[in-house]
């Protein structure tokens, strides 16, 4: 029987690969052949989208790319009755045993994989990610057969030798954090697993989750065994349905297998089940988080007392992130030090990126730490397309920062990012080049703060509604100014906006708050000026704050062909048919249609 | 999603969860998955079953973006506002989409044909910008294919599975 692997992530099913799973099974009822179709996760190269792998007859696993229906029935065609493999959209090999087949280069040499070390997407989109034997053949529950084979003691200084630091963003050590929560004195402890992955930009947890399911799971019994916990929860935002359809069906095998709910050795036994979030960024904040499994309203509390003493319903509890509980499983089954091999001195391992933005190969990529930037957005990501120059990476979130060209090689770790101002966070890189305006990223990221802000302490409450005030005082135009007065209060407010920032830095209660200002912070350290030019001269230079834009037509270029006039959504071209056409200025909402359908180049924006 | 008619009474949705408040936000997505919206009357149902007073349940269903207080179209986008998403213009999109529909984002047409929301991040930043119609994914859209879109739903009514 052929086997044929087709990845069906949420990126892969947006893009199509539902309909090329029928294409495939079409294909085999047209051809009387019985085919496996399994479906996987995501293996991360998402520009590639939907992809197949087809397995010769002889157990080589060969990777296509950009697979539409049609293809997939061309790519069967060609491979499983020609035995011919080199095609278009050919992505590689699999690497296996056997010698690999001549004239089709394996898939880790491609530009993409070449740099990346694959540690936790080790399985996404290689494994059927639902079924719990393909998880045991690719060495899965192993790494829980090892702990359960030491003490509590012993799995704690495994994980603290690895130099395991926290993937969420903080970076706190995974070790210090378990040996303070088994230290805690009470017979009932939990373990969560944040998977609230609110960072708008980044989907690392979504993939692992839904790519390789039991190495999260697997992870949190092992921490949960470490610090003496009977009860673990998966705290999961229901932004990600498949994920939460994905955890539900192995929590309900590895029941039936009788891995959970039943005692183990040494007695451990252990409980899991999903908590579905609704939606607030400030959950990702671990107080907060547990204020949230509790059924309140989701606010962070001053810390101390810590979780790991007195957490969710006052019992010891750790939060851990996707991400580090799949490297918990990992480097419980090969040991600590291959692990601790990686990366740098302060900073262990390898980090999983969402490379998005304006980049050739957006997706998932998983990199040493000490990689550089450089590498990252030009060897993996294939640089930036169209031709245009890189200006900036933001990193981390709306509590990171924008790192700039000068910067691009930087060595990714927890230390040198905060050296420029940025934060590791938990993985989101956007790529922005010189289309981008870097006022209204900061504007963005402040406006997403502001309706994310939990209200409870005031510097962030109201401090970052006054912060977004003065932003966008800085995109309106003059002509919105509805008296001189307000003109001149606008630059008052631009005076204050830097020590504004720095206060809500100072004073806010939780982590969201205090890395609030970390947007306009950096960008202003970075890009002054491009501040001051909208400041001073009302001008956008990248073309994108609306408010500061006019659209003009060029009476010379204009055919009159009135094709702008009749989409115009406000009626604000006038002008006669083969006659030169003009914008009233005060009626145009610079929606950029003219520009968009006018023939003859005539409409231009300044 | 289902409908009106098919719904169940508020008892019956919410009667397999423990009286306890640690529930209340599942009872909440379970109640609002029947319904599409928490009406006043469902809460004050939860109000009663769990205890609590309604005030409280207020606050958490205002405090979480996914609760809605009113009811939505038949159709419901939600357009990404996720970094990769703005910088790739979601917000032309949805200017877009306010113009083409003629509602603002958190209103419904008068006809309870569409919805207009946005979402914090959809997680497919990789196929930005994106939005969600009834579950469904959209990615790498432009101002057309989003006119072409609303077009198509305009004319059957409904999103085709």
């Amino acid at each position: 029987m052929s086997r044929v692997f087709i990845g069906m992530g949420t990126c892969g099913l947006a893009t199509g690969a539902a309909e090329v799973r029928t294409a495939v099974e079409k294909w085999a009822a047209a051809h009387g052949m019985s085919i496996d179709i399994t479906p996987t996760g995501c293996i991360g190269y998402c520009k590639a989208e939907p992809i197949m792998d087809v397995v010769a007859d002889s157990g080589h696993r060969v990777s296509y790319s950009n697979v539409t229906p049609e293809v997939a029935g061309f790519i069967l065609d060609e491979a499983l009755l020609r035995k011919n493999f080199k095609l278009d959209g050919l992505l590689g090999q699999f690497k296996n045993g056997k010698a690999p087949l001549p004239g089709i280069p394996l898939i880790e040499e491609h530009p993409y994989f070449r740099k990346q070390v694959k540690y936790v997407l080790r399985n996404c989109g290689v494994i059927d990610p639902e079924s719990i034997s393909d998880y045991r053949a690719h060495g899965g529950f192993a790494g829980l057969e090892r702990a359960m084979g030491m003490s509590p003691q012993e799995v704690v200084q495994e994980i603290t030798r690895s130099g395991l630091r926290g993937r969420g963003g903080s970076g706190f050590l995974a070790g210090k954090k378990w040996d303070l929560a088994q230290k805690s004195e009470g017979t009932k402890k939990y373990v969560i697993c944040n998977a609230d992955e609110g960072d708008p930009g980044a989907f690392m947890d979504r993939s692992i989750l839904e790519g390789d399911t039991y190495s999260v799971l697997e992870g949190m019994m092992i921490a949960g065994y470490a610090i003496g916990a009977d009860e673990g929860i998966i705290y999961c935002r229901a932004e990600y349905p498949l994920a939460i359809e994905r955890i539900n069906k192995a929590i309900a095998v590895m029941k039936g297998e009788g891995l959970l709910e039943k005692p183990l050795k040494n007695g451990f036994s252990f409980a899991l089940r999903v908590k579905k979030g609704a939606g607030a960024f400030v959950c990702g904040e671990e107080t907060a988080l547990m204020a949230s499994v509790e059924g309140r309203r989701g606010m962070p509390r001053p810390r101390p007392p810590y979780p790991a003493v007195a957490g969710l319903f006052q019992k010891p509890t750790i939060v851990n992130n996707v991400e580090t509980m799949a490297n918990a499983s990992h480097i419980m089954r090969e040991g600590a030090e291959s692990f601790a091999a990686m990366g740098t001195a302060t900073s262990k391992g390898t980090k999983v990126f969402a490379l998005t933005g304006k980049v050739a190969n957006a997706g998932l990529v998983e990199v040493p730490m000490g990689i550089t930037l450089r590498e990252i957005v030009f060897d993996i990501g294939g640089g930036i397309p169209g031709g245009k120059a890189f200006k900036a990476v933001q990193i981390g979130g709306p509590s990171g920062g924008c790192i700039p060209a000068e910067h691009l090689d930087i060595k990714i770790d927890y230390e040198s990012l905060k050296t420029v101002g940025a934060m590791m966070g938990s993985g989101g890189l956007v790529v922005m080049d010189e289309d981008t305006c870097m006022v209204d990223m900061a504007r963005y990221f402040t406006a997403f703060i502001t309706s994310e802000s939990c209200g409870k302490c005031i510097p962030c409450r109201e401090g970052t509604q006054r912060l977004y005030e003065i932003l966008d005082s800085i995109v309106s135009p003059y002509s919105k100014m509805p008296d001189e007065e307000a003109n001149l209060l606008r630059f008052n407010r631009v005076l204050n906006m830097e020590s504004l920032a720095q206060v809500i830095k100072d004073t806010s209660l939780c982590g969201l708050g205090q890395s609030a200002p970390n947007p306009v912070l950096s960008t202003l350290r970075f890009f002054r000026k491009e501040y001051e030019a909208h400041i001073y001269d009302r001008a956008c230079p990248a073309h994108q704050c609306k408010g500061l834009l006019t659209y003009t037509i060029d009476t010379n270029a204009c055919t009159g062909c009135t094709l702008c006039a009749k989409k115009c959504p406000t009626a604000a071209i006038v002008g006669e048919r083969k006659k030169a056409h003009y914008i009233v200025d005060e009626k145009c909402i610079r929606c950029g249609t003219c520009l968009d359908v006018c023939r003859a180049g005539a409409v231009s924006v300044a | 999603m289902e409908t009106q008619q098919q719904a169940r009474p508020v008892g019956e949705v919410i009667a397999k969860y423990p009286k306890s408040r640690e529930h209340l936000i599942s009872i909440l997505q379970e109640v609002q998955g029947e319904y599409g919206y928490l009406s006043r009357d469902s809460i004050n149902r939860i109000s009663e079953y769990l205890g609590l007073p309604s005030s409280k349940i207020f606050g958490v269903a205002t405090f979480y973006n996914q609760f809605r207080l009113n009811a939505p179209g038949r159709i419901q986008i939600a357009m990404c506002r996720g970094t990769a998403c703005h910088v790739k213009g979601s917000l032309n999109l949805l200017d877009t989409c306010r113009q083409l529909l003629g509602i603002e984002v958190g209103q419904t047409t008068k006809d309870g044909v569409f919805s207009l929301e946005t979402v914090a991040c959809l997680g497919c930043c990789s196929i930005a910008p994106a939005m969600m119609v009834n579950g469904r994914f959209f990615g790498r859209l432009d101002k057309k294919k989003v006119e072409y879109l609303i077009d198509t739903w305009r004319a059957t009514g409904r999103v085709e599975e």
